[in-house]
């Protein structure tokens, strides 16, 4: 999901930083943000608060860390500035999205050619029973089909799962469900891949040195995820640990269930997304209401975040990053700070400006999306004819969906899927590059002829 | 041979290329969306052409060489013309795309000139066409394997890696070039480009007859970059400015000098 995400520089509201439309007060603050943001708000007068709500979901499908995206963003009041704001700020979210996108595109693809392990066929996940050696192609179609039904099934009852149970406040137990997800990512699949990339590079470690590289890994990764931690180091734990969960699926999921299911669940993402009882958008519209964050571990931000502690001018210093003050200022516990899987807390409009709001622009990117990007490059990288072209084209392609769904994003405002574009693009390229333009530039390559 | 050769021709291809997006790309999150952008729509152009290669083949005779080649001919053609065509197809989105952002932004002005966007559309066809011809070519440069061992040429690779690089740099000028003829709408610099582009190609089944395509091809390049140069507001004075690393002093005074005249008023 792709959320925009407004910080707000004062702890003594009551509510949370999300306020309508204000006027700066005060002359903007320093660059203790990175600077860009310091001096976008310089120049604008009025701040734009989003809300923004992000679905995801849970699909907590055997790890669990999928979520779907959708955004959603709230408005106050607009006027012609904020157009600006928005548009401004469009391009640089954009590309704040390419980058963690692209990142976790190269460690699959990176992965998938060079280590053989993650192509092999070395059985199927429980969620996908059927298999697809079978003889005739309509009984692979068909048992491709009933995977597919069977997976998004699955998805979809343990969406509506966490959204009871955050509807009924159970959130000891989502923490803990969520915990113990990234828990297996961080150091199974982690031991896992290290095994793997260990054995195609014939590199020998111990066991000592083992357990130590993934404890530490995995324990600053659980930290870093689940409480308090430097942004950058969240968001490269984040791309890593959407990296591992992609390479799971494309190893266990058979070829043809595989396109099926990233068809399928762009579909599902659509209608959970936007559909008025779909359980993204009762989940986001629920979290609005209750103005808290949502899980952590489940959304990457781009936006900067503070740690506690960090030494800053004053004004800095009462700056929340959005996560980690909704967090406090709601909840007193210190878990959902990095998580960026909060849709910013939705504020009813607060009329009352206080002193100048630092306003911090960052999109939001549910962790799901990540996952099912990398996947159908990953894919399009596997394929038996290790054709490079086609998972080019399949990376520009989902790079433009991810621009088209955020321009759609910056128009409409509100929380929008950010599977559909891309996997559509994703999958008609993949199709159309790997049966038409792979035999022409093929046959053009072997008379060096250039086009 | 392998790695060598893999990172000598990739460097030949894409050096020039890879130097112009760090220098002049990557800084700016508007060019790197129009560049990512433009290599969709030449993706696009590629698969209808694809497409149209396809049934072509698909419906002819597939035992006859000589009409598989004339079929390929044809492929390339149909190829470099829808080529040009989503060209122009980019050129009006990127025009409209330039009038919303003027409209929107504070100052009236868009915070990219047309000039700029030609510029990085250019670019961004070149690189996805070089990276498409070339991408497996490196890759299999890289593994065991003799070149030309049916008889061959022997300098395949590196004759790929300068063409490669022959083509991005002239996609770039062709861009420049072709942005500025529609904008000033003097069609016969569309025609020129056009047909440049289709020389080009037609060179290149010259091939392995390196003398033949390589050289013009480069002096076809050399001509189109200085073309595009003097196109994009370029000219000798320019580079002898540029090369002499003055600074502009004059310019600055005459704008001292236009700030007071409000303030005596």
């Amino acid at each position: 999901m792709i959320t925009f995400m407004n910080n707000s520089d004062s702890e003594d509201e009551p509510c949370n930083e999300r306020t309508s439309l204000m006027s700066a007060e005060s002359p903007p603050v320093p660059s203790y943000q990175d600077g860009m943001q310091a001096s976008e708000t310089g120049e604008a007068q009025t701040h734009r608060k989003r809300q923004t709500g992000s679905s995801r979901s849970p699909n907590n499908v055997a790890e669990g860390n999928v979520s779907d995206s959708g955004v959603r963003v709230r408005e106050s009041p607009l006027d012609n500035e904020e157009e600006e704001l928005t548009l401004k700020y469009g391009a640089k979210h954009v590309i704040m999205l390419f980058v963690p996108v692209t990142l976790c595109m190269i460690v699959v693809v990176a992965t998938i050619k060079s280590v053989r392990f993650y192509t092999e066929k070395n059985g199927q996940l429980i969620y996908t029973p059927f298999s697809e050696d079978t003889p005739s192609v309509g009984q692979r179609l068909l048992n491709s089909v009933l995977n597919t039904i069977i997976m998004i099934s699955v998805i979809v009852v343990m969406t509506v799962f966490l959204v009871v149970l955050y509807k009924y406040r159970c959130y000891k137990f989502i923490h803990g469900w969520l915990i113990l997800s990234s828990l297996m990512l961080l150091f199974l699949f982690t031991y896992i891949y290290l095994g793997e990339v260990l054995k195609t590079y014939n590199v020998a470690m111990d066991y000592p040195t083992v357990i130590l590289v993934i404890w530490n890994f995995g324990a600053v990764g659980m930290i870093c995820i689940h409480w308090k931690g430097p942004l950058q180091l969240q968001q490269a734990y984040l791309i890593m640990i959407s990296a591992l969960m992609a390479l799971v699926f494309i190893k266990y999921l058979p070829e043809w269930s595989a396109w099926v299911i990233l068809g399928a669940i762009s579909i599902y993402d659509l209608i959970a997304v936007l559909c008025p009882k779909g359980p993204l958008r009762m989940l986001v519209e629920t979290a609005q209401e209750r103005n808290e964050p949502i899980f952590p571990a489940l959304i990457y931000s781009s936006a900067m975040i503070w740690t506690v502690g960090m030494a800053k001018p004053d004004t800095a210093a009462r700056g929340p990053s959005q996560q980690t003050w909704d967090a406090d200022g709601r909840e007193n516990h210190g878990s959902p700070s990095h998580l960026d899987s909060q849709i910013s807390e939705t504020s009813h409009p607060i009329t009352s400006l206080e002193e100048l709001e630092e306003e911090e622009r960052g999109v939001k990117l549910g962790l799901g999306d990540f996952i099912f990007y990398s996947v159908l490059v990953g894919k399009a990288a596997a394929t038996p004819s290790g054709d490079w072209n086609t998972t080019l084209a399949c990376f520009v392609a989902i790079l433009i969906g991810l621009c088209l769904t955020l321009l759609l994003l910056a128009v409409f405002k509100k929380a929008l899927p950010a599977l559909p574009i891309s996997i559509t693009f994703g999958l008609i390229f993949y199709f159309s590059t790997d049966n038409l333009v792979r035999p022409f530039m093929d046959t053009l390559a072997s008379h060096q002829l250039y086009i | 041979m392998g790695a060598a050769v893999f990172f000598g021709c990739a460097g030949i291809a894409f050096g020039p290329a890879l130097a112009l997006v760090l220098l002049t790309v990557a800084a700016e999150p508007l060019r790197v969306i129009i560049l990512v952008a433009g290599a969709f729509f030449w993706l696009v152009s590629l698969l209808l052409a694809s497409l149209i290669w396809f049934i072509s083949v698909h419906l002819s005779d597939q035992g006859n060489a000589k009409l598989q080649y004339g079929l390929l001919i044809f492929g390339a053609a149909v190829s470099v013309l829808l080529q040009e065509t989503f060209r122009f197809a980019y050129f009006k989105l990127l025009k409209k795309a330039d009038e919303g952002l003027a409209t929107i932004s504070e100052d009236g002005q868009s915070p990219i000139s047309l000039k700029q966007m030609a510029y990085v559309s250019g670019l961004s066809f070149g690189i996805i066409s070089g990276v498409f011809s070339v991408i497996n070519i490196l890759a299999d440069s890289i593994g065991p394997g003799i070149v030309g061992i049916h008889g061959d040429s022997q300098y395949y690779f590196i004759t790929s890696a300068f063409l490669t690089m022959a083509i991005v740099l002239l996609h770039t000028f062709w861009g420049v070039i072709f942005f500025d003829a529609c904008e000033k709408r003097r069609y016969w610099c569309l025609g020129l480009v056009v047909t440049s582009h289709l020389v080009t190609s037609g060179l290149t089944f010259l091939n392995p007859w390196y003398e033949a395509s390589l050289v013009p091809i480069y002096i076809i390049t050399i001509g189109m970059g200085i073309w595009a140069f003097y196109t994009a507001g370029g000219s000798f004075h320019n580079i002898l400015k540029c090369l002499s690393c003055e600074q502009e002093d004059d310019s600055r005074v005459m704008m001292y000098s236009a700030l007071q005249v409000p303030f005596e008023d």
